[in-house]
């Protein structure tokens, strides 16, 4: 080992925080994104509430050095509950010049800056646009700035192993870890366990990454420099027992919860698309669950292929981000004509066209409300939180099954990516969606048995019959059909009947699903509105308002068609409504139109998330004019 | 509800709804022969199910008293891949046209065949766009006169049975609509391979391209445009059967038989040949109008040969996984590796 373990200890005073916000920055080789997974991880097993906000570009390996090519991932770890992943960082970790530039503005005064001197020479920072170099040039005076030779440290750690120093140097994120694990009072211990398993098969890594976290936390232990290490207690989340979660992970999790609910076995098809690609990556390692996945040849393939299922009488799911559902929309339209459950997910990602594939945005929901041809109505559900994924993925196969309809789930890149702690359900109070596909006719003709496969229920849907069942053969298309008997018809009136009851059929979907739940006071000077994943911001912003003394509520829609029944009365309620959406006004579109109600609006289409004060400031000058 | 008892009659698998192609149109027979070749199968009928995708031909489920899906243009190898792989029980037939399977839905053609996804394709090929009232098709022969090119198209066509073969179908055949005997036997066979089974009809569409195939349909000429396949026999044509395929080097040359020239010089067809060269060459073969030493075009199964099927390969990993690491326990799952607890 490194000799710093003998050196004798140094003073060092520990300050108490209630929470702390970091992001590790760098190249986009340099591991970012596995350090503060790892640093993710540890905090929630210490018992911290966390929020994390992973932003990477879409290149795997943007030219290095580059301005394009820095990643970065974000955590916010608290000792009392949040919601976010941190407005503000406290600390911030950069391994080059680049990583500097395209981060220092979200570092507090005064904030803690640790940087890899070694990384900032000359061509690195000509590489950044850096005239002058920022360590010497007095600009970063503001900040308690740690020059740390992370670079030839982590190499001289990891010496006596003869690694390449390219090798060397890919250990290089787990000794900035180790810094920040001592600087935050952390335990080595899971990550060390990580390393373990993951590098189980290549001893040498395996030495090389344990010595590189460890030598890192001893520099923080040894090092003159640093005095004060923060600590950050327990949070008090609601007794049970937790587990960290991203979007994608709950989402997976939820379709395997949903095919043991159902009964029914699950085809998830995909087509590989930033960022829902880790849900096909997921489930095709569910195979002892009997999980089928399909990387269909394009999207078309892959929401047909989900559409079969269903048509095959088992759990049909597809998943994409906003242009895949482009080219899944004819195939949806199918879906509604034929009354067939189909679960649609959109992670949703900053468009139009290709537009920003790693970053995120709620940009699809007309598209997702409105983007076919005809008359067209899906249900459309939106979840708020990366946990709140697992429990809307089943309401969605819930929908799906028990409406005869496809339903959207509008995940976004944020609740993708981000984590928090989830508390584990118990799978014996899954909801209970066991499905029993009809095996007798359903009506008489002429004293005959005979099965129509458009004859419906209280609820107006048709019912989903297995092929395979004796007796109960019929064909099923995209052509109008004829009420009750599903035959081919033209007749107008006929149409326009069954464009109403496929409408009428989604519309009662509001007689089973929550009221909208307003968060403070049921009424009042302002309601802040918001939808899907930004629920965290939407909630903390008005939490805070709410301490300042205004007249503040927050309401988040799930449900988003149909809207809750008591949509109406709650916008009603509040002499102003704010509806703060990371797109153009989609949602506010929809609420002025639906209920008549003079929203106000507040957009963001950056990319990122809403930061908690942009919506407090957007509100203060709302409510003090 | 109960089975119909076996065997089926033809009737049996006729549905209640009025058959609305044009009279005079290919598809009549093409349907009728279908319900023949599934009667004789002894399988249940509520066991089956018709696929297809916008077209003339697409409305072929609804004639059929199975199950069925009329779904969207170029697709319906899609949905026939998922219901597949999910009911693996099921005998999944894909109904497409010469427009809807090798135009908009090519790249599913492919892919479905690729995978050796157990599904029997029929592709009717009439060389045009019939439903959107005749445009030419990507089979289109060069010059082919349509609404969309009324000087004659420009463009060459696709040969279907060589995109098969090329996208690795394990059964390969075709046939005519009004050889009824013929198609009702490829038919059959393709209902009996297990596997991707892809059968190209040449379909007569009586409105919009009418006579098209009459040299490999007339009876006085088909004899001298067709050479009927025969596994392990040597490639013989013509009216008098005094013609045959010889390879000379790597190319096919047609030769008169007699003077020097015997059966055993001939081109002998192995359907069972892993090596799809042969095969590919088969299909290449067109009818050259007027030429005297043409290449007949082939008809019956080129290919037919046993791969392993993609929804015995989807079950068999499960299978494994299940053996290795017992079946999955979803409390395990999601309580995951790692966890906490707040009391």
């Amino acid at each position: 080992m490194t000799t710093t373990l003998d050196v004798p200890k140094k003073e060092v005073a520990v300050e108490e925080r209630d929470s702390v916000t970091i992001r590790l920055a760098g190249d986009s080789g340099d591991g970012m994104q596995l350090a503060g997974t790892q640093l993710t991880h540890t905090s929630a097993l210490l018992g911290n509430d966390i929020s994390t906000f992973p932003d990477f570009p879409a290149e795997i390996r943007a030219p290095a050095g580059t301005l394009a090519g820095v990643s970065g991932f974000q955590i916010h770890f608290s000792s009392s509950e949040i919601h976010t992943p941190g407005d503000c960082l406290n600390t911030l970790v950069v391994m080059n010049p680049a990583a500097l530039k395209t981060n220092l503005k979200d570092l507090e005064l005064g904030g803690i800056l640790i940087v890899d001197k070694d990384s900032f020479g000359t061509s690195d920072l000509r590489k950044a646009g850096y005239k002058t170099n920022p360590l010497e040039d007095g600009s970063l005076s503001g900040y308690r700035l740690f020059q740390v030779p992370i670079t030839s440290l982590n190499r001289e750690a990891v010496a006596e192993l003869k690694l390449s120093p390219r090798e060397a140097d890919r250990c290089k994120n787990f000794f900035a870890l180790g810094l920040i694990y001592w600087l935050y009072e952390r335990s080595l211990e899971p990550t060390l366990r990580y390393i373990k398993t993951k590098f189980s098969k290549n001893p040498s890594v395996l030495e090389a990454n344990t010595r590189a976290l460890k030598a890192g936390y001893n520099y923080g232990e040894t090092t003159e420099a640093m005095v004060v290490h923060y600590r950050v207690g327990k949070a008090k989340l609601a007794p049970g027992t937790y587990r960290k979660i991203t979007g994608n992970e709950a989402i997976a999790l939820g379709l395997v919860a949903a095919a043991h609910a159902t009964g029914l076995p699950l085809l998830y098809a995909g087509y590989p698309i930033t960022p829902a690609s880790d849900i096909l990556h997921q489930l095709a390692e569910y195979k002892r669950f009997g999980i089928k996945t399909l990387q269909a040849e394009d999207e078309i393939a892959a929401i047909g292929a989900a559409i079969g299922a269903s048509f095959g009488g088992v759990l049909g799911v597809t998943g994409t981000s906003g242009p895949g559902i482009c080219l899944k929309s004819e195939a949806i339209g199918l879906a509604v004509m034929t009354e067939l459950p189909l679960v649609i997910i959109d992670v949703q990602r900053g468009g139009p066209s290709t537009g920003l594939p790693t970053k995120t945005e709620q940009a699809d929901l007309l598209q997702a409300m409105y983007g076919r041809n005809g008359e067209c109505p899906v249900a459309v559900l939106a979840p708020a939180t990366p946990g709140d994924c697992f429990a809307m993925t089943l309401e969605a196969v819930r929908l799906a099954t028990q409406y005869m309809t496809p339903v959207f789930l509008l995940s976004d890149g944020y609740l993708a990516n981000g984590a928090e702690p989830w508390a584990i359900p118990q799978v014996d109070q899954l909801p209970d969606l066991h499905i029993e596909h009809p095996k007798e006719h359903n009506a008489e003709v002429d004293g005959q048995p005979v099965f129509h496969p458009y004859k419906r229920d209280a609820k107006l849907a048709r019912p989903w019959v297995a092929p395979g069942t004796p007796g109960l053969e019929h064909r099923i298309g995209g052509i109008e059909k004829q009420d009750v008997t599903g035959n081919i018809s033209y007749e107008p009136a006929n149409h326009e009947y069954m464009v109403r009851t496929r409408a009428q059929k989604i519309a009662n979907i509001a007689n089973d699903i929550p009221e909208l739940q307003v968060n403070g006071p049921e009424s009042g000077e302002l309601l802040i509105v918001g939808w899907g994943g930004t629920h965290g911001s939407l909630l903390t912003a008005t939490q805070r308002l709410q301490r300042k003394g205004y007249s503040v509520s927050h309401a988040q829609f799930r449900y988003l068609n149909p809207m809750p029944k008591n949509t109406g009365d709650v916008l009603k309620r509040f002499k102003k409504v704010l509806v703060c959406e990371l797109n153009g006004g989609q949602l506010r579109l929809l609420l002025r139109g639906h209920y008549l109600v003079d929203a106000l609006g507040y957009s963001k289409v950056q990319g990122k998330p809403f930061l908690v004060s942009e919506i407090e400031e957007k509100a203060e000058e709302i409510l003090r004019s | 509800m109960t089975t119909k008892s076996l065997p089926l009659t033809p009737k049996d698998l006729a549905s209640d709804q009025e058959v609305r192609w044009c009279p005079g149109c290919g598809d009549y027979s093409i349907l009728a022969q279908m319900k023949k070749a599934l009667a004789s199968l002894d399988f249940p009928r509520e066991k089956m199910v018709f696929i297809s995708g916008i077209g003339c031909s697409s409305r072929f489920p609804y004639y059929m008293n199975t199950y069925g899906f009329h779904t969207i243009h170029g697709r319906a190898p899609t949905f026939a891949t998922g219901l597949k792989m999910m009911r693996p029980d099921l005998q999944v037939w894909v109904i497409t046209g010469d427009g809807d399977g090798l135009s908009i839905g090519g790249n599913h053609l492919l892919h479905a065949m690729r995978r050796n996804t157990d599904l029997k394709i029929v592709l009717f090929n009439n060389e045009i766009y019939g439903l959107t009232k005749g445009q030419y098709s990507p089979t289109s022969r060069i010059g082919t006169r349509s609404k969309s090119t009324p000087t004659g198209s420009i463009e060459g066509p696709l040969r279907p049975l060589s995109i098969a073969i090329a996208s690795e179908a394990t059964f390969v055949a075709r046939t005519t609509d009004v050889d009824i005997t013929h198609l009702v036997t490829v038919l059959q066979r393709a209902a009996h391979h297990k596997g991707s089974a892809f059968v190209e009809i040449y379909q007569n569409c009586v409105v919009f391209n009418d006579g098209v195939f009459e040299y490999a349909t007339n009876k006085s000429v088909k004899n001298d445009n067709l050479c009927y396949l025969e596994h392990g026999r040597p490639l013989k044509f013509g009216k008098d059967r005094n013609k045959g395929i010889r390879l000379h080097g790597l190319t096919p040359e047609v030769v008169n038989l007699g003077s020097g020239i015997s059966d055993d010089d001939l081109l002998i067809h192995d359907e069972k040949a892993e090596d799809p060269t042969l095969a590919f060459m088969l299909s290449r073969m067109v009818r050259v109008p007027g030429d005297e030493m043409s290449f007949p075009e082939v008809m019956g199964v080129l290919r037919a040969v046993d791969h392993p099927v993609h929804h015995e390969l989807v079950q068999q990993q499960i299978d494994e996984q299940i053996k290795k690491r017992g079946p999955g326990d979803l409390q395990a799952l999601l309580t995951g590796d790692e966890t906490w607890t707040v009391t």
